[in-house]
Formats: C-alpha cells, sequence, structure tokens
C-alpha cells in the first residue's frame, strides 16, 4: 500500500507529474509526506463472508443429491424442453410485437386532440388492466362457448360469411390474442409515459418545419421517447416471457407446461424445476443484453460522447493492465523532471 | 417599392379570458429585415406564432407572398385548412426558436436534411448538398456530422438557422435567437442575421438587442399590452420615440 507510488510532492499543492514522482520521489526529504489511502477493514470482511456463504451454496448445489443434477443433464437440451422454450419464444414475441403495436397506436389515440379516440384508448387501458391475465386467458380458450361463430355482415342485420371461432382463432391464437390484449394496455402506459418525457419544443420545431405528421411521430417524437420508454419496456418484456408460463392453464406446450408434464410422469419435481429455471434465466439474460445494447443505440446524441461498450471497456481494461506491467518491467527514466517552483512561476 | 411579403391584418387572440393580442396590423415588405421590440408579456411570440399558424387567430388574417395562412377564403367566409395543407404552408415560412429546438438525436447534417427530404420530397443527395452549402453559410462546414448536444448554443443556433433556411423560405421568423445564449456567444449569432439580413432575406425578428435593431431593421415595431404602439425606421422609433410607452422601454433595455 505504502508503495512511493502514492508519494505527494512536497507540500506546494500543485498536481504532480505522475511519472516523475512514479519513479524518482523529490529529493527534499523533510517536506516528503505519504499519502495513505482509507482502509476499509469492514469491506474485506464482508467479502469474506459473502465468499464462504458462496462456497457453501455451490458446495451444496454440486453434492446435495436433492438437485439430481443426472436428470437435469438428461432433460436440459431434451427434444421435448427445447420444442417448449420455442413455443414460449414464439408466444413472447408475437405478444411482444403485437401488444407494443396496439399499445403505441393507443398511447396516440389517448394523446390526440379527438375526445373520441381519448375516450376509447382510456376505456380499453382501463378494463385489460382490471382483469387478471389469467381470467381473460381462460375466457379466450373458453371464447367459442359464448360466440359459437365469427360472422361479418351488417349490424344488427344480416350476416354474409361466419367461421367456428374455436377452429379460427386456435389454442396457441386464443393465447396470443389473451397475452397481446392484456400487454398492449401496459405498453400504451408505457409509450405515452415516453411521448410525454419528450420536450414539447420538438413537436414544434417539427411542426414549424412542415413535417408531415405521422413522420414527427416516427422520425421525431418516438426515437426520443425511446430513451424513457425502453427501461420500462425491458422490464414488461421479461416479466411476459415469464408470464407466458401462466399460458399452461390453457394445456399449451410451453415450458413450464412441458415441464409439469415430465415431472408429473417421472416425480422428479426438483430437476425439472431447474432445467425450467436455467431457460428462464437464459433467456432472461439474452433480453437483458439486448436491452443494454437498444438504449445504448438509442442513447445516441444524449450525451456528448457515447460511453463503451463492456467489450470496448474489458480491452481498454486489459490493454491498460498490459501498459503498467510493461512500464514496471523497464522504468522511464524521467525527461529531465522539472522543480515544482518552477512550474508554479509560469502560473 | 417591394410588394408586401408579410401581412398581419387585425389579428386578435386570446388564451382563455385573456386577450393577448388585440388587433394588430404589420405589413412587411419583400427584403426588408423588421424587428419587433417590445416588453416581456407584450405578445410578441404570440404575434410571430400567429404568423406560420402555430397559434389559431380569433379573428383577423395572416398572409404570406399573397397566400392566406391556415385558412382559404370562398366568398366572405374563412375556412380553416387540414392540418396537411397547413403543414405545406409552413415550409415557406422559416422558424428560429429562442432554445433551438434542434433534434437531438439527430446529427447536424440529419437536422437540416430532415424537412426538405420529407416535406418538400427533395431527393437526398441535392438536400445534403445544399445542406453543407448553408452549413459553410453559417460556418459550420466541419460540423456536419456532430450531434446537437455537442456544439455550443452559438453554434446550436447557427444549425438552427441553417435548418430554417434548408427550405428556401419566404420569410424567416426568429424568437429571440439570442436570448438563451452566454453574453459572448451573442455576437456570432447576430453577425449571421445580419448577413442575411444584407442579402435581402426577408426577415421578421424579436429581440432585446438594440444595437442590432438600430444597424440592421429597415422597421422598427414597438409592441405593448397586444397592441402595436408605433412603428418606422430605427431612426425615429429608437431615437425620437412618439410615445411614453416606447420611451419608457427604451430607458430601460439601452
Ligand atoms: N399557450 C398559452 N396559454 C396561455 N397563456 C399564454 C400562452 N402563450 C402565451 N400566453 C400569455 O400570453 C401573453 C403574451 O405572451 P408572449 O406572446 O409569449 O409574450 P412575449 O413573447 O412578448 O414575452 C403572456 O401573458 C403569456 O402568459
Ligand atoms: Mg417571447
Amino acid at each position: 500500500m505504502g508503495s512511493p507510488t502514492e508519494t505527494a510532492p512536497p507540500g506546494t499543492g500543485l498536481p504532480s507529474d505522475g511519472d516523475s514522482t512514479r519513479t524518482a520521489p523529490p529529493p527534499d526529504g523533510p517536506a516528503t509526506l505519504e499519502v495513505v489511502p482509507v482502509r476499509h477493514y469492514a469491506r474485506w470482511v464482508a467479502v469474506a463472508a459473502v465468499l464462504v456463504l458462496v462456497a457453501q451454496f455451490t458446495h451444496g448445489l454440486a453434492t446435495n443429491p436433492v438437485w439430481e443434477w443426472g436428470v437435469f443433464g438428461d432433460y436440459i437440451l431434451s427434444d421435448t424442453i427445447v420444442q417448449a422454450v420455442w413455443v414460449t419464444l414464439q408466444l413472447t414475441a408475437y405478444a411482444t410485437v403485437l401488444g407494443f403495436v396496439l399499445g403505441t397506436v393507443l398511447a396516440f389515440m389517448r394523446l390526440s386532440r379527438n375526445p373520441v379516440l381519448q375516450t376509447v384508448s382510456w376505456t380499453y387501458i382501463w378494463v385489460f388492466r382490471s382483469i387478471p391475465m389469467i381470467v381473460q386467458l381462460v375466457f379466450w380458450f373458453n371464447l367459442s362457448a359464448l360466440y359459437e361463430r365469427l360472422g361479418v355482415g351488417i349490424p344488427f342485420g344480416p350476416v354474409f360469411w361466419s367461421v367456428d371461432s374455436n377452429s379460427l382463432i386456435g389454442t396457441i391464437g386464443a393465447a396470443v390474442i389473451g397475452l397481446t390484449l392484456h400487454q398492449a394496455a401496459y405498453a400504451a402506459e408505457i409509450v405515452r409515459g415516453g411521448v410525454l418525457a419528450v420536450d414539447e419544443g420538438q413537436l414544434e420545431a417539427s411542426a414549424a418545419l412542415g413535417l408531415p405528421r405521422l413522420r414527427q411521430i416516427r422520425r421525431i417524437v418516438l426515437p426520443q421517447a425511446m430513451r424513457a420508454i425502453l427501461p420500462t419496456a425491458g422490464n414488461e418484456i421479461i416479466g411476459l416471457l415469464k408470464g407466458t408460463s401462466v399460458v399452461y392453464v390453457m394445456a399449451i406446450g410451453e415450458l413450464f407446461y412441458q415441464t409439469q408434464v415430465i415431472y408429473g410422469r417421472n416425480g422428479r419435481v426438483i430437476p425439472l424445476l431447474l432445467v425450467a429455471t436455467a431457460w428462464y434465466v437464459l433467456l432472461t439474460s439474452v433480453l437483458s443484453i439486448a436491452q443494454y445494447y437498444v438504449e445504448r443505440h438509442y442513447a445516441k446524441g444524449a450525451d456528448r460522447s457515447t460511453p463503451p461498450t463492456p467489450l470496448q471497456r474489458a480491452r481498454r481494461l486489459l490493454t491498460g493492465v498490459r501498459s503498467a506491467a510493461a512500464r514496471r518491467r523497464d522504468p522511464v527514466v524521467p525527461r529531465s523532471s522539472p522543480h515544482p517552483e518552477s512550474q508554479g512561476d509560469s502560473r | 417599392m417591394s410588394k408586401v411579403m408579410v401581412d398581419v391584418h387585425g389579428v386578435r387572440k386570446s388564451f382563455g379570458p385573456v386577450e393577448v393580442l388585440r388587433g394588430v396590423d404589420l405589413q412587411v415588405r419583400a427584403g426588408e429585415v423588421t424587428v419587433v421590440l417590445g416588453p416581456s408579456g407584450s405578445g410578441k411570440s404570440t404575434l410571430l406564432r400567429t404568423i406560420n399558424h402555430l397559434e389559431k387567430v380569433n379573428s383577423g388574417w395572416v398572409s404570406i407572398d399573397g397566400e392566406l395562412i391556415g385558412y382559404r377564403r370562398s366568398g366572405d367566409k374563412l375556412y380553416e385548412l387540414r392540418e396537411r395543407d397547413v403543414l405545406k404552408q409552413r415550409t415557406h415560412i422559416g422558424f428560429v426558436f429562442q432554445n433551438f429546438n434542434l433534434f437531438p438525436h439527430l446529427t447536424v447534417l440529419e437536422n437540416l436534411v430532415e424537412a426538405p427530404v420529407s416535406a418538400l420530397r427533395r431527393s437526398r443527395k441535392e438536400a445534403e448538398e445544399t445542406a453543407h452549402r448553408l452549413l459553410d453559410r453559417v460556418g459550420l462546414a466541419d460540423r456536419a456530422g456532430a450531434y446537437p448536444r455537442q456544439l455550443s448554443g452559438g453554434q446550436q443556433q447557427r444549425v438552427a438557422i441553417a435548418r430554417a433556411l434548408a427550405l428556401e423560405p419566404k420569410v424567416l421568423l426568429f424568437d429571440e435567437p439570442t436570448s438563451a445564449l452566454d453574453p459572448e456567444l451573442v455576437g456570432e449569432v447576430l453577425d449571421v442575421i445580419r448577413d442575411l439580413g444584407r442579402t435581402g432575406t426577408t426577415m421578421i425578428v424579436v429581440t432585446h438587442e438594440i444595437g442590432f435593431a438600430r444597424e440592421v431593421a429597415d422597421t422598427v415595431v414597438f409592441m405593448d399590452d397586444g397592441l402595436v404602439v408605433e412603428q418606422g425606421p430605427p431612426s425615429e422609433v429608437l431615437d425620437r420615440p412618439q410615445h411614453e410607452r416606447t420611451r419608457t422601454f427604451l430607458s430601460k433595455v439601452l
């Protein structure tokens, strides 16, 4: 700790020239003061405690037979599970895309000056935030019980064309509809919040330049709103990914349903729940990483310079360590280090 | 004498119960610079905003180069235009804001290219050539790739002026273009505006810079309490004001 690296220049209060102090402490001995950084003893104790806990937990995971890692290994990449992961991903993707498209439309309806659109949007959000998702899913699942046939025709008049509703939507379709309608209500509020966060002057400038209305929204408002939308939307999509597990009530072969089917057959509950958990963690991690880069993309122009990516940061750290090591191997001879006093004069 | 480019006729505008413009008449001839002075709250910004129809008027009308703004006349009735048509009319009217209002997520070049491409349907190549020429004109040829937040306030306002010019408007409106700037940056922006005035751009400039008004304006308009109190060449309005209110105002800002 108390290496010569941390010696300060003699009490002049001037910034030190790094190289000269590192290799050659100033000659005038008595004035040389050593800087001792604060020592965080408590932090070291905490680190030790955490390490012990982590070691214990890992050891338990690895050695306790309850986890049945063999079974885990058998199923984690099995066809059934991979297939189920694919279904989960599809449900998430459809509901995310459709939910946010519908949500964006609802948000702009709510923000429009047209009172009819405002009311429709407000009512939609009110209704679909009020109904628990699982209730809605079961409702759509049983749709055919309510409306056996969906038809096209004159309102309250004759029907020209109709179709059996269950065959039209199917189970997966019903799940996507349920998830989408639910998601859209939340997405609408997220998008609206983002749009409200954009400075009003931006719309004024767009209007003053005569940009077409849609262009104002797509090119000027939404990209800036994304900064406020993304963190919450990321939460929402990750929530949805895991929320798809609710559709097990509709007997759709997504990840959680298949896991249950398998442990219902073989009774290996814990390792199969671990399989599901591992997949959810993996998918969530991928989404989180994607979110980081998407946020970075929309941060363009928000700061004076874009922050480096973790990869760039790691590379910089590596090169930094390497050059530091090189310096240690063959220390640089200070270029005729100037006296602090003469530096002071030049001020 | 050149033709009337901007004609503001009997414009009244209220926000709720408060009448902010109480019958304003103003004519600006092609190629002339009109500077609008007046105390804060006198309705200067509102007047500019009614000229490009960012605010609707309660009565009266505005025309640019003989074309009614925001309305279509049929007989003795004025029909409100659809938003799409108003947007098209606005491409003839450049507006420079106090707070610049550049698009922060677009580069300087993209800021300049956006409106010509999407509102005037110019080709991107043509729009970029114009943009580079305009950036050169405002002294920022080397900053085309920068984002607005990487520029100083004065540079941002010069980009905003170039952005307005990119549409080749018939008239440029400035709403206190230097009020948000640090004192040492005011000059560079006024230089650009002065230069435009010399080359015959029709402009209405709301400002508190009396020296600039004296030097650049063909006409100075003094507004107070929603009315044009007096107008005329700077030598008259600034040096021999006829009205008490003008004198009081000038004594405060000079
Ligand atoms: N959108 C608005 N709603 C209500 N009052 C407004 C609005 N815009 C301006 N005003 C009021 O109108 C008056 C004139 O404002 P403004 O035109 O901005 O004056 P100036 O630019 O001369 O300072 C002020 O009293 C202001 O408060
Ligand atoms: Mg104002």
